[in-house]
């Protein structure tokens, strides 16, 4: 194969960071497992608006009700940072704002993220509110 | 052939959005990184439910009380469409990854396709909420 890189292009020595391939999988790999996960969200979400507030305790304190809703939630937020980091890449081209909304982006996933995981958790094990 | 060249030759560049035909697999990008954008927002509403329900039956009747509102059901509404439209799309980009339907015609059919359910699957569900007396 041949390379058509220039002889200062490979003396700079930059190139692929070699982390392309993995995100890319990654973003593949949380949609396939989000699709039967945002089916059974919708599902969820009908029988939730039927219910009141000690209906829907009781029903984050069924094992697989909290099980899926925590899976959703990391799942979500996870692919949520990988898609939302590919459109800053895509228009943020300024090197301080670029970074700025990449920090961002990842700090707002991983502490919704976090915080509804603990929500569901606390309602899972604790019950209803005191 | 180098970019070691302090002359850089004026090759042609891809032409800019603007003048573009709209046809429908642009369409269909464009409003795949869309419904993507509102989904975030949608986690962070579903994030904010998980809370109030942790809080209690006051913030919980609350959070009902904000997407059980006009606005609040027009947003909902939106996060419907946006959840069923980007599954399809996802689903298209997957097909699309194993090098299958990439013909302009049934790269078209496809995006037609993943349109049209997120649009008919948002009504079916809301739909069955009125039925279900959960509107």
């Amino acid at each position: 194969m041949a390379d058509y890189r220039s002889t200062l292009s490979r003396a700079r020595g930059l190139g692929s960071a070699k982390h392309g391939v993995g995100h890319w999988i990654s973003e593949r790999v949380t949609s396939v497992a989000l699709a039967p996960l945002v089916i059974w969200a919708v599902y969820s979400g009908l029988v939730l608006a039927a219910a009141g507030y000690a209906d829907a305790v009781a029903w984050v304190r069924s094992p697989v009700n909290a099980v899926l809703a925590v899976l959703l939630l990391a799942v979500s937020f996870w692919h949520m940072h990988a898609g939302m980091r590919v459109i800053i890449e895509d228009y943020v081209h300024t090197a301080l704002n670029k970074t700025a909304l990449l920090v961002l982006n990842l700090f707002v996933c991983v502490l919704g993220g976090g915080f509804a995981v603990f929500c569901v958790l606390k309602v899972a094990f604790m019950g209803a509110a005191a | 052939m180098t970019d070691s060249s302090p002359v850089r030759a004026a090759r042609p560049l891809s032409p800019h959005l603007q003048v573009w035909r709209w046809h429908i697999t642009m369409f269909s990008s464009i409003a795949h990184r869309a419904t993507g954008i509102a989904l975030y927002v949608g986690a962070l509403i579903l994030a904010a439910g998980a809370a109030s329900l942790a809080s209690g039956p006051e913030a919980y009747g609350g959070f009902r009380a904000a997407i059980g509102s006009i606005p609040g059901k027009v947003v909902l509404f939106g996060l419907t469409v946006s959840v069923f439209y980007h599954l399809a799309a996802g689903v298209r980009h997957l097909v699309w990854d194993t090098g299958r339907l990439m013909q302009p015609r049934s790269a078209d059919m496809a995006c037609a396709a993943s349109l049209a359910f997120g649009g008919a699957a948002a009504v079916a569900v809301w739909i069955i909420a009125a039925l279900m007396g959960a509107l």
